[in-house]
């Protein structure tokens, strides 16, 4: 693949430019409150993990990691679980209102979320979900489905239907030849679609702040609780965030090939 | 590849429609009563019509004043950052490294700003941009700029579009990049033969083959900008006074800070119809567009 003059430079400017907050919140995170308000230092010159430690040590903290953590594995798993079949459904078969179907599934995913927070909250109190992991994680279906339905339609069309027919003919029973030969074929696709839905699960807040209030609170939520309190405790906030990127940052690692790869096999 | 008919196929998507339709016919009923009442608290309430919707549409009351002067913010805000985005996006795609380990490297810080919850995104450009603690405003004041988002409504608006640029390039970039990744290396060696100028390689190759990816980035990017409100909520709260109010923040302060049910939901009825509007107008043309590439590429 051909590249432009003084691509080296480009390159190496936008990463300073997309680094270099995420770099003052680390700083920010391992000084001690003094420092930060006191002086301006372009790296912590008294570190200290009190910060950390706090967060690890506190319940009302680490809880929150596991909260969110436990919504957003639930979601993926929803997720890609029902739109594999809807997936293979769309990129072989014409059925009655499949295009409308396709095109009301996406609207969905453009749905803004402040518009479902206040119905949500009625609907899952209703049914007595509120303030469970499995209210955020359904919640965050209305966006992630139609999401993993879109790439994984992808995928799917670009397994050669003759493969499909060579099953067939086989006599493998479609259950048997979608989890022994379709899913394998797929398999970085869906990586790929587990890593956005993880993605857009991790990140959304305004959903998941509205449907828990005790037990199932994300670590985002927790956040914005303790920054009003008594003051600004900017080294505790910084640290917070900074625990917030490590998953991300971990998945993105592990998916890191798929990412150069795996979308260019789908929807290009 | 012609699709057989086959009805049976509904089974298979099944699970899906009862998933979404759970999440999203169900509150949508909900939003569609509200819209038509009105409440003074204590559960009672009273029957409007369609008094809301009107009220919505004529900037001269309140309501109808605050919506169409924040969706005249979302709608610049979106076509700005839609401004830089894309092309940048496109730079940056073009100017990966071609192989190695720093192709790698370079994937993973560029996919890392995607992956931080929204609220600490606000958080990052919040004590970023602070003249006291933040290096970016100290070093802006420094300088000699008087920079403050707080109180200045530009400085404010600057922020808040950098930090979107700072957060969702790299997605129109991996795309592009992804786009770029499926040119076979025959495409430039023909180019090379024919002398093609580095410019003509970028407007017959590189553009047409990324057209999709394109549109699909250009997709997400306003979909999403146009119900921003966690960064710009935690940045700015909406302010200076309501400079960056978008429609989101709009919508919250009605639905669960003044608790005007009927308005909230009436005001969520409109936006979500725009955004549908919006969103069938790409659809069309995305899949107009990959209708007329199939026969091209039958006939290469």
């Amino acid at each position: 693949m051909h590249s432009i003059p003084g691509r080296r430079l480009i390159m190496a400017l936008f990463l300073i430019f997309l680094l270099l907050p995420i770099y003052w919140l680390v700083n920010m995170s391992f000084k001690t409150n003094a420092e930060i308000v006191s002086t301006m230092t372009l790296w912590p010159h008294a570190p200290t993990l009190q910060h950390y430690k706090r967060i690890f040590t506190d319940e009302s903290w680490y809880s929150g990691y596991i909260n969110s953590l436990e919504y957003v594995v639930l979601n993926t798993i929803i997720s890609i679980s029902v739109a594999l079949p809807a997936a293979y459904a769309f990129s072989r078969y014409r059925f009655l209102g499949d295009k409308h179907l396709f095109f009301w599934l996406l609207s969905n995913r453009m749905a803004p979320a402040a518009v479902y927070a206040l119905p949500f909250f009625n609907l899952y109190s209703a049914i007595g979900l509120f303030d469970t992991p499995w209210a955020v994680a359904l919640a965050h279906c209305i966006f992630n489905v139609p999401l993993a339905v879109w790439i994984l339609e992808g995928f799917v069309s670009g397994v050669p239907r003759e493969i499909d027919e060579t099953a067939f003919l086989d006599g493998y029973s479609f259950p048997r030849f979608f989890i022994k030969i379709l899913v394998p074929l797929i398999a970085s696709g869906i990586g790929v679609a587990a890593f956005f839905c993880f993605m857009f699960s991790w990140v959304e807040l305004l959903l998941a702040r509205t449907l828990t209030s005790v037990s199932a609170k994300p670590i985002a939520a927790i956040m914005t609780r303790t920054v009003s309190a008594a003051g600004m405790d900017w080294g505790l906030l910084a640290a917070a965030g900074v625990l917030t990127i490590i998953p991300g940052a971990l998945v993105i690692w592990f998916v890191r090939n798929y990412i150069a790869s795996g979308f260019a096999l789908g929807r290009v | 590849m012609d699709k057989t008919v086959n009805q049976k196929a509904w089974f298979l998507v099944l699970p899906v429609f009862l998933v979404v339709a759970f999440s999203a016919v169900l509150p949508l009923m909900t939003v569609v009563n509200y819209s038509m009442q009105d409440t003074f608290g204590n559960n009672q309430f009273f029957w409007n019509g369609v008094g809301w919707f009107k009220e919505l549409l004529d900037p001269s009351t309140d309501l109808g004043g605050r919506f169409l002067a924040s969706l005249g913010r979302n709608l610049f805000f979106s076509l700005v950052i839609l401004a830089i985005e894309v092309p940048l996006g496109i730079v940056v795609a073009l100017s990966m490294p071609r192989q190695g380990w720093t192709v790698a490297a370079c994937l993973v810080i560029l996919a890392l700003p995607l992956l931080i919850p929204w609220n600490v995104v606000g958080t990052i450009w919040q004590i970023f941009g602070r003249p006291d603690i933040g290096l970016l405003g100290y070093v802006l004041n420094h300088i000699g700029i008087d920079y403050n988002y707080v109180s200045n409504e530009i400085d404010a608006w600057v922020t808040v579009i950098v930090m979107d640029v700072w957060h969702w390039t790299s997605l129109v970039a991996l795309l592009c990049y992804a786009g770029l990744k499926s040119i076979p290396e025959a495409y430039y060696q023909a180019a090379q033969i024919d002398g093609a100028s580095r410019w003509a390689v970028f407007k017959a190759i590189q553009l047409p083959k990324m057209n999709r990816v394109l549109l699909i980035a250009v997709l997400l990017r306003f979909m999403d900008s146009f119900m921003i409100y966690t960064e710009p909520f935690v940045v700015t709260g909406g302010g200076p006074g309501n400079s960056t109010t978008f429609v989101s923040i709009e919508l919250v302060k009605i639905a669960l800070g003044q608790f005007d049910l009927g308005k909230a939901a009436a005001l969520s009825l409109v936006y979500n119809l725009i955004i549908l509007i919006v969103c069938w107008i790409f659809y069309t043309v995305m899949t107009n567009a990959s209708a007329e590439r199939k026969p091209q590429e039958g006939a290469a």
